[in-house]
């Protein structure tokens, strides 16, 4: 199981990148934990942890959903159109802005 | 056309023009890009309960913050390092299903599915905690009643994704084990299991460490 071999079918990738992948998603959660306990404004803190579980999502996808080792024209199949819906969702985010500035002060 | 076909079938079977049709223009088996398309599908859900999660967190103006550092967010934590721990398994599963080595490949899915049932025995607890603490879907002892409402629907969704993840593991590595399966629905399997382990890294931060109590 140690080393690589290309008995059977299909090819087998060397094991190390995807463990150096695993220590980088534990050490960004190690982070994340860290700055939750910092003293940020909320919309501070918001965008550093999404910013970390974007790099955390895109590392998962590219190394173990092995979307990078894929034809590239997958990628670019699923992924466009993924992140274009999910930004549309938040065209309703100034009817939820409005009502943060109707709260009594 | 290939059926059966691994990889490097297909590969070798994509002419000149990829998109000519009769040919696998994305060199994977079709039950891959299937799992890919509910993945999208999938993917595209949680980001509308997020963003509504989002949106009423904004519009409230006294969301709990009831998270505290002993035993939530600890407990939160283990659960993401079980979560990321039981990707490197499934990793380990693909390989050796690769491999041909049909009993190894079961083992590592198994260890997935030990790793997925931790994750549902702790966040039941931490359920169990705050159903105890007063939270229902509707109110809560602390302010926004939305709370318990965006709480147990995200939480409960994803956990519905990991209990259903063990049982399709579960037929997977026995259909492996068997012969019933080859090493592409292992790797389907896995996608699947990766996703779930994806869709925490988003709502860990969101949902636990944005509603961390401070001191």
């Amino acid at each position: 199981m140690a080393t690589a071999s290309t008995a059977g079918h299909g090819h087998v990738e060397p094991i190390k990148p995807f463990m150096i992948v695993w220590g980088f998603l534990l050490a960004f959660t190690a982070v994340e934990v860290i700055l939750a306990y910092q003293q940020f404004e909320l919309k501070t803190m918001l965008v550093m942890l999404m910013t970390l579980s974007i790099i955390k999502a895109a590392l998962i996808i590219a190394f173990f959903m092995h979307l990078r080792y894929d034809r590239h024209s997958l990628a670019w199949t699923l992924m466009p159109a993924l992140v274009f819906v999910i930004l549309m969702m938040f065209v309703v985010f100034p009817d939820s802005v409005r009502l943060y500035l109707m709260r009594p002060k | 056309m290939a059926t059966e076909g691994t990889m490097e079938n297909l590969q070798s079977a994509v002419g000149q023009d990829v998109w000519s049709g009769g040919v696998s223009p994305y060199a994977v088996v079709p039950k891959k890009l299937g799992m890919w398309l509910f993945i999208v599908s999938d993917a595209i859900t949680f980001s509308a309960l997020i963003v509504a999660y989002a949106y009423v967190r904004v519009a409230s103006p006294d969301w709990p913050r009831p998270f505290a550092f002993s035993p939530s967010i600890v407990n939160a934590t283990v659960m993401t390092l079980i979560l990321l721990t039981s990707s490197i398994t499934v990793v380990m599963a693909v390989r050796a299903a690769k491999m041909d080595a049909r009993g190894a490949a079961a083992k590592w899915l198994m260890a997935t599915m030990a790793g997925g049932v931790l994750f549902d025995v702790l966040h039941i607890r931490e359920w169990l905690g705050l159903i105890e603490e007063g939270v229902r879907l509707t109110r809560n002892p602390w302010g926004a009643p939305m709370f318990g409402a965006s709480f147990f629907t995200l939480t409960g969704l994803h956990m519905t994704h990991v209990t259903i993840g063990v049982v399709y593991l579960g037929v997977i590595a026995w259909g492996f084990a068997k012969r019933k399966f080859n090493a592409d629905d292992v790797e389907v399997s896995g996608l699947y299991w990766h996703f779930v382990d994806l869709v925490w890294m988003f709502l860990f931060p969101l949902i636990y460490l944005m509603s961390a109590k401070m001191a």
